[in-house]
């Protein structure tokens, strides 16, 4: 008996409990499948080099145990690289990998386009024009990095080129770059414009002419049915006319585009019942432009429209500017806009940045206010209904002495003070600070909007501006409550003739009978007499 | 995310308009080692930003060796002077759920629960409890909240060592495009909650090591992450419909990612109607 090896019996490793795997996998038959495993991994081959594993591994051990070299763990990596150079290996797939193409150079290749300069003749057009209505972009993002708010500068950057080219193909005025609207898809960046006189009204031309056509269309269907079945008498409320372009919520047209680089979309002028509707739903925007909005009150149109929408509202509710920037003009015409245009003033002291700060009555805003008609001036949808009066001249329709007298609505009037804008609750509408309070010299004024999350607006000195960065819904304390479906509409007047009773029981159709029966019976019997008085 | 990666960070979350001031950034870049040295942390995550209507909240968080082991929260009003926040607990997340309205950038302004919300004002009451919670507490809470709700890392980056421990992965070499697409690439860096509901064909394909936590798959609502490849695929950016302001990117095939906050610190829960 000496020292027993591992491999003999007396050494104790068959004994159950003394087997050196014990403290692993003690049942066999999963001790087995667990080798399998091992093995069949170890035996998956490379998609690089077409090797595996195990082969590898029993290639290097074959070579160590055939040589035998000294200190052979020192040099292990070292053999294993021998082995596998040793290895020549074909290439025998004549397949070969095509190069991928990743979206990523797809865009990187439309974004390149952006910095493509227009050819010489364009930008000699450029230097006699003299005061491009191109905004600048980085001075903005500076200010408004000071803050914290912004694009990157990489971003920044390709939207100020992708300006640039919006102002060489339209023909706009005046332009500003309004802020990104972000989508569950994609996102949305928005350029507010204002095109040059005498191309807007090309385009309100030519959908007159469409409507007209669509008209004639359709009086000659009407005059091939016959039998038409009864009319309803149900007069929808008149549509309220959506404001001209030009003035109103519809004072600026608005572009968008998904990314720096693709083209620009001219969304279409809002109507008054977009607004209107726009009001009572929550809706994220996908990113497409013709997607859908499925929502309730059925919304009259598609994203481009509630994006278009949401956009009004956002500028009403937060574009503003230091009080005394702009001012009325000196002639005082009582037009039915009614303060509605604004020019700047050129005698603006602006006030120091701590007091643009401290109080809110230092801002103002210069745009209109929407109304609960979804206008930003009034109109009464009675006068609408008789102008429908005149024009139509067909059967004689009630006149509107039943419908309420509505009101003239009155919003706050053009460049009211920030101090009074209404807070929710207890939350102020503006949050004020100034971008830094170590250097106070250099520091900017920046306002933030509470009912709007996303809304600011800076100033420093002269310049001021605003932007939204967000999702582009209104903050609510409370919870969305989506309108509930009207209730179940009457099928029939019910009046006298046709009001609906309960089906008559036995009992009363009997006793009906009965009383029935009597009746003829009295009859009878008084016909009897007559006839007996007669003979 | 990292506090090493926050100036490159910064300009890859920066899609959604909100960052930090280059003052705040060269303050952070100052203090969030100071904070690594002072607390002898392993790791530390500037986690974003919380927006009352008065003032806003800075927030670090730091890790020890195990990078599940509960975290270490500290907030700061100005990215130099941090002060810890002690952890959450279920009583401060239960009451914060009742809660609604902006933050009010004050710590120890007191929610008064009688005016908010009278029922549950009557059950503290009758519990011997008082119906106030300080806003310090609330912001413990709603900060314990998002990470557990919406705190994400992608599939792969993260290992369990056999003890038990999570480390970051060093063999992470990242996504690629065509996995970082998919939600099924990425997971909720909290305790899984539906892990062990999968069935058993499901758990044979996992790997231990590196699935161990629940992905986003199965989020309720479906459709409550936003999934956007900016600049043709070069970033994959998540956003967080259910917190909105928690953003999350990732480079694929690299080993960059993180998310931050910036936002109001209210949960959005009209997003049934809004999707």
């Amino acid at each position: 008996h000496g020292p027993y090896q591992p491999h003999e019996p007396g050494y104790g490793l068959d004994q159950p409990e003394y087997s050196p795997y014990e403290d692993d996998i003690p049942d066999p038959k999963t001790r087995m499948l667990a080798i399998h495993n091992a093995k069949a991994y170890l035996l998956k081959t490379s998609t690089t080099s077409g090797q595996n594993l195990y082969d590898h591994l029993a290639n290097v051990l074959t070579k160590i145990l055939d040589e035998q070299p000294t200190n052979t763990v020192d040099i292990i990596e070292n053999i294993s690289k021998d082995v596998k150079c040793a290895r020549f290996q074909k290439k025998m797939d004549t397949l070969r990998d095509e190069y991928e193409i990743l979206p990523t150079f797809e865009a990187a290749e439309k974004c390149k386009t952006l910095f493509i300069k227009e050819n010489e003749e364009n930008a000699v057009i450029e230097e006699e024009i003299g005061q491009t209505p191109l905004p600048n972009v980085m001075q903005t993002a500076f200010y408004f990095e000071q803050a914290g708010i912004g694009l990157s500068k990489d971003e920044s950057y390709y939207i100020f080129l992708a300006l640039k080219n919006l102002v060489s193909v339209q023909p706009i005025q005046t332009c500003r770059f309004w802020g990104k609207i972000l989508g569950l898809e994609r996102n949305y960046i928005i350029a507010e414009v204002q095109l040059r006189e005498g191309e807007e009204e090309e385009e309100a031309e030519v959908t007159e002419e469409e409507g007209k056509g669509m008209d004639e269309v359709e009086e000659d269907e009407e005059k091939v049915k016959e039998d038409e079945p009864p009319k309803s008498t149900y007069k929808p409320p008149p549509e309220i006319p959506k404001e001209e372009n030009g003035t109103g919520a519809n004072k600026y047209v608005y572009f968008v585009c998904n990314e720096p680089g693709k083209p620009w979309v001219k969304l279409p002028p809002v109507t008054p019942a977009q607004i209107v509707c726009a009001r009572k739903i929550k809706k994220f925007f996908t990113g497409r432009l013709e997607a859908p909005v499925v929502s309730f009150p059925p919304f009259p149109g598609n994203e481009a429209n509630y994006l278009r929408a949401q956009i009004a509202r956002i500028s009403a509710g937060t574009h503003i500017s230091p009080t005394g920037f702009y001012q009325f003009p000196e002639e005082e015409e009582e037009e039915e806009g009614g303060g509605d245009a604004y020019e700047e003033n050129p005698e603006f002291e602006p006030p120091p940045v701590a007091e643009m700060v401290e109080s809110l009555s230092t801002w103002a805003h210069h745009v209109k206010s929407i109304l609960k008609q979804g206008r930003c001036v009034w109109i009464n949808p009675q006068k609408l209904e008789e102008k429908d009066e005149e024009e139509e001249d067909e059967e004689e329709e009630e006149k509107s002495e039943e419908m309420d007298e509505q009101q003239e609505e009155t919003g706050p009037p053009l460049l009211t003070l920030l101090s009074e804008d209404e807070g929710i609750k207890d939350i102020p509408a503006w949050t004020a600070q100034a971008s830094t309070n170590l250097i106070p010299e250099h520091s900017v004024a920046i306002l933030q909007s509470n009912r709007w999350p996303g809304a600011y607006a800076f100033a420093s000195g002269r310049t001021f501006e605003n932007i939204y960065f967000g999702w582009g819904h209104k903050y609510g304390p409370e919870n969305h409550n989506p309108t509930l479906p009207p209730p179940v509409q009457a099928e029939y007047p019910s009046g006298p003739g046709n009001t609906e009773t309960r089906d008559p029981t036995l009992e009363e159709e009997l006793a009906f009978k009965a009383a029935k029966e009597a009746l003829a019976a009295e009859e009878e019997e008084e016909e009897e007499e007559e006839e007996a008085e007669d003979d | 995310m990292e506090a090493q990666c926050l100036p490159a960070a910064l300009a890859l979350v920066a899609g959604g308009g909100a960052g930090l001031s280059p003052e705040k950034r060269a303050a952070l870049g100052l203090s969030l080692p100071l904070l690594q040295r002072d607390y002898r942390f392993e790791r530390v995550w500037f986690w974003g930003c919380i927006q009352g209507v008065r003032g806003a909240y800075y927030i670090a968080e730091g890790f020890g060796p195990d990078r599940a082991a509960h975290r270490r929260r500290l907030y700061s009003f100005n990215c130099l002077d941090w002060s810890l926040l002690t952890p959450a607990t279920r009583e401060m997340v239960a009451r914060t759920e009742l809660l609604t309205g902006r933050f009010q950038g004050d710590p120890s302004f007191e929610y008064n629960f009688a005016e908010i919300n009278p029922e549950a004002a009557e059950l503290l009451f009758d519990r011997g409890k008082e119906p106030v919670m300080k806003e310090e507490a609330r912001l413990i809470a709603t900060i314990e909240l998002i990470d557990r709700a919406v705190g994400i890392v992608p599939r792969g980056a993260f290992v369990k060592t056999p003890l038990g421990s999570v480390r970051e992965n060093r063999h992470f070499e990242g996504l690629s495009l065509v996995e970082a697409k998919k939600l099924r690439s990425y997971f909720h860096f909290t305790e899984p909650v539906n892990l062990k509901n999968k069935t058993l064909l499901e758990k044979a394909d996992l790997d231990p090591s590196t699935d161990f936590l629940d992905s986003l798959e199965h989020d309720i609502p479906q459709g409550s992450w936003s999934v956007q490849l900016e600049k043709g695929g070069a970033v994959v950016v998540l956003r967080s419909l259910l917190w909105l302001g928690l953003t999350f990117y990732h480079v694929p095939m690299t080993k960059q990612y993180g998310y931050i906050y910036f936002g109001t610190g209210e949960k959005n829960l009209d997003l049934p109607f809004m999707l």
